[in-house]
């Protein structure tokens, strides 16, 4: 567990507010292997996000710690790309130059002016945003937005890629249309990704492991699902797929007890 | 069974006039509509315009002063002709005054190759046109002035709660300071620290414009302050997450998120510099409206009024101006065109 690529190592935070500290977490331990497909899923405000942000360096945790490659991590940087719940692209730049902005960031002292061009074109392809670069994120749909942001994230080729809720401010169309360009992405680059969602079937699909959180206050990981499906996965043939139907049940079963016992309590 | 076709007949004659009477009033309705549009814009405002001409021409009439009755819409407009055409003539004189001097020269010069030559400053008064143009540069100046400095007072009180907190007291304080109150003590600092014999500006410039600033410095600093703090926090995580330097994070999402405070700022101060300058000039006696009104108040003589009011006009004309140019500029530099700036 200690020799994991990225260490969560009992992670506990409290906030303070205005009748004393709220603890969010506690005792969260998570190890994730490089390559690894992670969702991150449970009820509204268990400290889903609060992970995410401790990992990406954001908040710092009141104890216990985060490792990327056996360094600690205590403050934001490239080697941990976030994608934004709201794409987070800044309106007053072109897709192009969103993504610029990361590259130049990163790249600036190792690549040249016209590599630092072909990285970002590539990046815009992979994503399949090449025909709107010159766009501003006002201009184009909720799902461009959020390939822009995808491609801004990938083009700083970060260690681990952190996805808060990517689409979940999508249509289910523009939505599945993302998960299938994300799992070819992933395919193709290995990358090492946490992703956040509220989906029981996007879960499924693209994790290696679910993980499912417990209620707050005092959240911690309630349960962890190994996804065996092979890869490439296809959405229409595992719709009638026994074991992709049981891990769906397993998730929802383990969210609706949750549910119920938050009820009673 | 007759009368029962009559009454068909009768109904369907009905019917037909109810669909006739259904279509005028359809046309009716769309050109009240096309009417009501332009109403809206043009008639409305220019009624209301008549109303207040017609309301000032019957109340000034019934108004005796010291200089005679209160100046009715006519006499101001003549008076308006009458500054313009002295303008004229004040320009065309001082053309002559150049032109008899040169005429002198050549002739010098004609008689004495060596002799040396010179030629005199024309130094007529200014004229109300003049003025409104040292008004103008006024101030610009302070207002220019006063947005280098704001702008980077507000980004730094925006971005450090700290800085916000140590300001804040010393923007509450001064914030409500009246040009009245300002000037005397610039005056006297001015005179005291700006010595020099060949002065690039008038000390009464320099005393007017700093009066300005002093002014408008506040609401550029409290809106700068405003936008830059209200920064969203998804971009600034953002920044957070690309570790972007000080200066790109100032660049790229610092200044253009506040672009719109900012610019809502500026125009506040533009347009309290404007009326604070007036004040100032008179006080200050910086040849510009400011001056033209106190000169007429001071001078008293049956046109006075009328020509006050003639620079009342114009002082309110121009503020609307700057500020339309201010919002037009707004409307450039803000990159979120669909929004509505007024
Ligand atoms: N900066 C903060 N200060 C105080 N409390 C916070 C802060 N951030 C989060 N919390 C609290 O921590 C808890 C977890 O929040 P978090 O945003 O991580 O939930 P979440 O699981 O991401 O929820 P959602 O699914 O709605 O996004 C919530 O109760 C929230 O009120
Ligand atoms: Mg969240």
């Amino acid at each position: 567990m200690s020799n994991a690529y990225l260490n969560i190592s009992e992670v506990t935070i409290d906030f303070p507010t205005e009748n004393g500290y709220y603890r969010a977490l506690e005792k969260v331990s998570l190890g994730i292997d490089k390559g690894e497909f992670v969702s991150l899923i449970g009820h509204s405000g268990c400290g889903k996000s609060t992970v995410l942000n401790i990992v990406a360096g954001m908040h710092q945790a009141t104890s216990g710690g985060i490792l990327l490659e056996e360094k600690e991590v205590n403050e934001p940087g490239p080697d941990r790309a976030v994608v934004f719940q709201n794409h987070s692209l800044l309106p007053w730049l072109t897709a192009y130059q969103n993504v610029e902005l990361a590259v130049d960031t990163v790249f600036k002292q190792t690549k040249s002016k016209s590599e630092i061009e072909d990285w970002i074109n590539h990046n815009l392809e992979l994503v399949h945003m090449s025909h709107a670069k010159d766009k501003l994120p006002s201009e184009i749909s909720g799902g461009m937005k959020q390939r822009v942001g995808i491609a801004r994230a990938l083009s700083m080729e970060p260690k681990i890629l952190l996805m808060d809720e990517p689409f979940g401010a999508l249509d289910a169309l523009t939505r599945a249309h993302l998960q299938d360009s994300v799992m070819e992405i992933h395919a193709e680059l290995g990358n090492t990704v946490i992703m956040i969602t509220h989906d029981v079937d996007e879960a499924v699909l693209l994790s290696d492991r679910i993980v499912m959180m417990t209620n707050g206050p005092a959240a911690s990981i309630g349960n962890i699902l190994k996804i065996d499906l092979e890869r490439p996965r296809n959405r229409l043939e595992l719709a009638d797929n026994e074991k992709f139907n049981h891990y769906r049940a397993e998730v929802l079963k383990f969210l609706h007890e949750r549910h119920v016992k938050k009820d009673a309590a | 069974m007759i009368m029962g076709i009559f009454k068909r007949c009768f109904v369907s004659k009905q019917s037909l006039l109810q669909a006739d009477e259904k279509n005028t009033m359809l046309k009716f309705a769309t050109s009240k509509v096309l009417y009501s549009k332009q109403t809206k814009a043009f008639i409305i405002p220019a009624i209301a315009f008549l109303l207040f001409l017609a309301f000032w021409h019957v109340s000034a009439s019934s108004i005796i002063t010291s200089l005679g009755q209160v100046p009715g819409p006519s006499q101001v407009w003549s008076q308006t002709i009458v500054l313009v055409n002295e303008h004229f003539q004040e320009r065309e004189k001082a053309e002559k005054f150049y032109q008899r001097q040169v005429e002198r020269n050549a002739k010098k010069l004609e008689k004495n190759s060596d002799a040396k030559v010179k030629i005199r400053n024309y130094t007529g008064n200014p004229t109300f046109i003049d003025q409104i143009g040292t008004s103008l540069i006024t101030v610009l100046t302070g207002f220019f002035v006063a947005s280098l400095i704001a702008i980077p007072i507000g980004i730094f009180c925006g971005l450090s709660s700290t800085a916000h907190k140590a300001m804040n007291p010393l923007i509450q304080i001064f914030k409500p300071v009246s040009p009245l109150a300002w000037l005397p003590i610039v005056t006297i600092i001015v005179s005291a620290v700006y010595t020099s014999d060949d002065p690039m500006f008038e000390k009464s410039f320099v005393t007017s414009a700093i009066t300005v600033t002093l002014c408008c410095i506040w609401p550029t600093i409290i809106n700068t302050t405003l936008g830059v703090s209200s920064i969203d926090q998804d971009l600034k995580n953002v920044s957070r997450v690309l570790r972007l330097s000080w200066m790109t994070n100032i660049t790229k999402i610092v200044l253009p998120s506040s672009v719109p405070m900012i610019f809502a700022g500026l125009r506040l101060s533009l347009g309290i510099g404007w009326m604070v300058l007036i004040a100032a000039e008179m006080l200050a006696q910086n040849p510009g409206l400011g001056k033209f009104v106190w000169d007429e108040f001071q001078n008293g003589s049956s046109n006075s009024l009328a020509r006050i009011m003639v620079a009342v006009f114009v002082i309110g004309f121009i503020g609307f101006m700057l500020d339309q140019i201010m919002l037009l500029l707004q409307r450039k530099v803000s990159w979120d065109k669909t929004a509505e700036i007024r």
